[in-house]
């Protein structure tokens, strides 16, 4: 094969243009620049493209909930909705409260307290994603009358995890306990969450 | 062959549009079309309105805006949805979280809702995640309420009318009784009953009755006049801002990028002439 | 590629050729916009507009594609999605008005182009093909485009389909019973919001397609220059890059800035306003109109008038795509052997009426259709028939060229006036 000599264009005497050739870097400096300096615009152009996926400005603000406990009764719970998935509230009865705290840390697959899961001076409030940590189902035991499970917490009938009063996985698949948001007592009967 | 097709075809159109011509022309000659008022001398174009946010480098004035707004709650609001607005993006205009939450929750109209026991139709305070809501629970509530009129949602009306700020501005500041002069040209416009004379309205007649009509309509918490004029530029300054809230952020991206890219011209213009320095073309 | 002296795909960069020797797409890039591909070497900037075409395409379907992941498409919820987008999508607003103009800016270019076609003889023998997938082209882009403007659901986007699809029932006989299929209803509805929404996002993979086709054409006898002179020697042309690389990499500055200063500084002085109030079918807009780059073949529309054995509707609607499908039959209308106006002086004349008329058409297709604003596009429309169904058939025949230069070497250097060192050589041998 030929050598290409890009330096020269076709038809043209080859002399002139090997006249520079002890400078060329300098020539084609002007090159590099053009294309650096647009390809930095298209890096910047990607931001934009790739930012729009993100949570829109309505959704963020929908990322907090305000939830009114003052009809929740001790020893009920109820099933509400937060970021759009299912969030259990549950108001312990002091018999659960004491079945909580009687485990020892060493039984437990995700070990925490009672205490670490509530909020000082309100530990009879156990709020919790209603999300099964194994695989995303809904678990059993904040609705009236659904099984509870072993443990009296909550039961997910998928593969058979079973959550205790303190909403910690105690039997089955599931790696850890329901997962506890962010949230603020208001007053003594409204929380808000997230 | 195709050419004589061609010559048939091109000649069948010219002689269409030739009679079409003809007949135009004729028309007009012995039957003109009466002139309009739509484009006559009496409609009136929109005043010229200065704002903060006119122009290639416009930006909002947030102290405006919020006199706007209070405008809009204190005098508009009663017959026109927001709806596109949330209470949130108040936060945009400068008010902080807390005042957002009050202006929510103390907002006269509430939010439709559901009753949690019973299931019935309800409404509940606002929060500042939620739009503003409508005055009037459908269309058919709203022209029983208006003289069989419907108030436009106002989230858009700058972007909706051509020049609409100046539009909204001259509008609001353009009722005036009709003149004899005109209605001698176009008795048809003269007002009919329920409506309200404004040349500044497509139609010469707007259902709406002049919301400003006296200083002092609102009393502005930073202290500036509100003057019929005033209240009428700034509630149009608000509507800038209901209609396009990124116009700063545009902007302001707008002038560096625009820049980024001439600089860009400059340095391709170099290559290219660099490429082709020893090619004649 | 049939140039003889065209450099061949030889990479000295290992990934590069085991890619090639399993699947030849980096010799395929080399040999259509690479060093590959001889250009006659003296095209000037109206040469551009291709490559700006593909990239105002490119832009199209990126922007449309993150737009169409926050896109409703209901008739109760698509003009409030595209106000979400606007507010609440991050950056939201910079990718519809991206999308809005870009499709403005598409049309510039693509008429830029198609007049460089016209003034320069581009549709002739042999590159009749590239002309008649251009056509193609241009109507797959105007069905999208009209697909896209119905999809924010505003008073525009419902009366202009109202309007368009009603063009269909003047076909006689099966008229009302064709609209009725597209629209899948009596009206605009959420059956034909739905299904343009399907067909806008499939449109430009097909204008794509055909785009593939159409540059494949124009490689088979190589692009067309400015004195219409085919390239007969290799001094007449240079490698596409990095030449043409770098020229429009020009064109595409210039392009990206006119861009930037509508999107962010004027996004909506092309749009309509009534296009921000939401669609009421029970509410006419007090004028109808589509966007710009339709306002000449409106004009066209709007200006019969009159019946003429067939009712005036009918007629519009004929002449209104009769003025594009007539495109398709140009390389048979024009029988010069001459390709460029350069060296036509009668048909040059012609073209710049036309370009005048085209433009006049424009103006009234946006205008309100007044007596005034009929006569000229009834002129006018009469114009555009006549140039290229009569005028351009007679004088392509009847009129006498200017002499032409022998090769495109000739040309430039006569422009230069001189002899190059290889002319020297050639001479001395």
């Amino acid at each position: 094969m030929a050598i290409v000599d890009t330096a020269v264009p076709p038809g043209e005497d080859p002399a002139p243009f090997h006249e520079e050739v002890e400078d060329p870097r300098r020539r084609d400096f002007i090159n590099i620049a053009a294309v650096a300096w647009i390809g930095v615009g298209g890096a910047v152009v990607v931001l934009p493209l790739l930012n729009q996926m993100n949570p829109s400005a309505d959704v963020l603000a929908q990322s907090t909930t305000e939830i009114d406990l003052s009809k929740i009764q001790p020893g009920q719970a109820i099933k509400t909705s937060f970021r759009k998935q299912p969030l259990f509230v549950r108001n312990l009865t002091p018999k659960e409260i004491a079945e909580a705290d009687a485990v020892p840390l060493s039984e437990l697959r995700d070990p925490e307290t009672l205490e670490q899961r509530t909020k000082a001076g309100h530990t009879n409030w156990l709020i919790t994603l209603g999300v099964c940590t194994h695989l995303g189902c809904v678990p059993l035991g904040a609705g009236e009358g659904e099984n509870r499970g072993p443990y009296g917490g909550y039961f997910c009938p998928c593969h058979g995890s079973a959550y205790d009063t303190a909403a910690r996985i105690r039997k089955g698949p599931a790696p850890k306990n329901l997962a506890v948001p962010d949230y603020t007592f208001n007053s003594a009967t409204t929380v808000t969450v997230g | 062959m195709v050419r004589n097709l061609a010559m048939l075809v091109g000649a069948a159109f010219v002689v269409v549009l030739g009679w079409a011509l003809f007949w135009t022309v004729q028309g007009q000659i012995t039957d003109p079309a009466a002139p309009s008022i739509e484009t006559s001398e009496w409609h009136k174009h929109p005043k010229e309105l200065e704002l903060e946010s006119n122009g290639v480098f416009g930006k909002f004035d947030n102290r405006q805006l919020q006199r706007g707004f209070q405008v809009f709650k204190e005098v508009c609001a009663a017959c026109h949805s927001l709806h596109l607005v949330s209470f949130r993006d108040l936060q945009k205009i400068g008010y902080s979280e807390a005042q957002v939450k009050a202006i929510a929750t103390q907002w006269v109209i509430e939010q439709p809702s559901i009753n949690p026991d019973t299931g019935e139709a309800a409404t509940r305070k606002n929060i500042p995640s939620d739009h503003f809501p409508s005055p009037f629970a459908n269309e058919i509530a709203a022209r029983a309420a208006n003289n069989n009129a419907n108030p436009p949602d106002l989230s858009l009306m700058t972007k909706a009318r051509h020049d609409g700020p100046a539009y909204v501005y001259s509008l609001l500041t353009g009722y005036q009784p009709q003149s004899a002069e005109m209605l001698k040209e176009f008795p048809d416009v003269k007002t009919p009953e329920g409506l309200h004379a404004n040349p500044y309205f497509a139609t010469m007649n707007i259902a709406m009755p002049a919301p400003l009509t006296s200083e002092g309509q609102v009393t502005y918490l930073d202290g500036t006049k509100p003057t019929v004029d005033q209240m009428a530029k700034d509630v149009s300054a608000f509507l800038v801002w209901t209609a396009e809230p990124n116009l700063t952020a545009r902007h302001s991206y707008g002038w560096p990028v625009i820049i980024f890219l001439l600089i860009f011209v400059f340095l391709a213009w170099g290559a290219y002439q660099n490429v082709w320095r020893n090619i004649k073309h | 590629m049939s140039f003889p002296w065209a450099k061949h795909y030889a990479p000295s960069n290992p990934l590069m050729k085991w890619v090639d020797e399993r699947l030849p797409v980096p010799r395929l890039v080399y040999n259509a916009v690479g060093a590959g591909y001889p250009v006659p070497r003296n095209l000037n900037y109206f040469w551009n507009f291709g490559v700006l075409a593909g990239a105002a395409l490119g832009i199209q379907i990126i922007t449309g594609i993150v737009l169409a992941m926050h896109y409703g498409a209901t008739a109760d919820g698509a003009f409030n999605s595209i106000e979400h987008i606007m507010r609440d999508v991050n950056g939201g607003w910079l990718l519809r008005y991206a999308h809005a103009n870009g499709a403005a800016m598409f049309f510039i270019v693509v008429y830029i182009h198609i007049f460089r076609g016209l003034y320069y003889g581009s549709y002739k023998a042999p590159r009749e093909m590239v002309w008649l997938l251009g056509v193609v082209i241009f109507l797959l882009m105007m069905a999208t485009a009209f697909m896209g403007y119905v999809l924010p659901w505003g008073q525009m986007s419902f009366w202009g389909a109202q309007v368009i699809t009603g063009f269909f029932s003047a076909i006689p006989v099966v008229g009302e019973s064709i609209r009725i299929w597209l629209l899948g209803g009596f009206a605009p509805d959420q059956a034909a919001l739905n299904r343009f929404f399907s067909l806008h996002y499939l449109l430009p993979f097909v204008i794509a397609a055909v785009i593939i086709l159409h540059i494949w054409a124009l490689h088979i006898p190589g692009s067309n220059n400015p004195t219409g002179v085919e390239v007969k020697d290799e001094q007449d042309t240079v490698p596409f890059h990095p030449y043409y690389t770098a020229k429009d990499g020009v064109g595409l500055g210039v392009f990206l800035v006119l861009f930037a200063v509508l999107i962010f500084l004027a996004p909506n002085y092309l749009g309509h306003p009534d296009n921000y109030i939401p669609a009421n079918s029970l509410s006419t807009p007090a004028h109808i109109v589509p966007e710009w780059y339709f306002w000449p073949f409106y004009a066209i529309l709007r200006a019969f008038t009159s019946d003429f054995i067939l009712p005036a509707k009918l007629w519009g609607v004929l002449a209104m795509f009769g003025s594009i499908l007539l495109l398709f039959f140009l390389p048979w209308l024009d029988s010069s052997p001459i390709r460029s106006a350069n060296y036509r002086p009668t048909y040059r004349t012609f073209f710049w009426i036309l370009v005048a008329d085209v433009l006049v058409l424009g103006w009234c297709g946006g205008s309100p259709a007044t007596p005034l604003y009929v006569i000229l596009s009834q002129i006018c429309a009469a114009y555009y028939f006549a140039h290229f169904l009569i005028i351009v058939p007679i004088i392509s025949r009847a009129e006498r060229p200017t002499p032409l230069p022998n090769s495109i070497t000739e040309a430039v250097l006569a422009k230069h006036g001189g002899t190059s060192p290889a002319q020297t050589a050639l001479a001395a041998e």
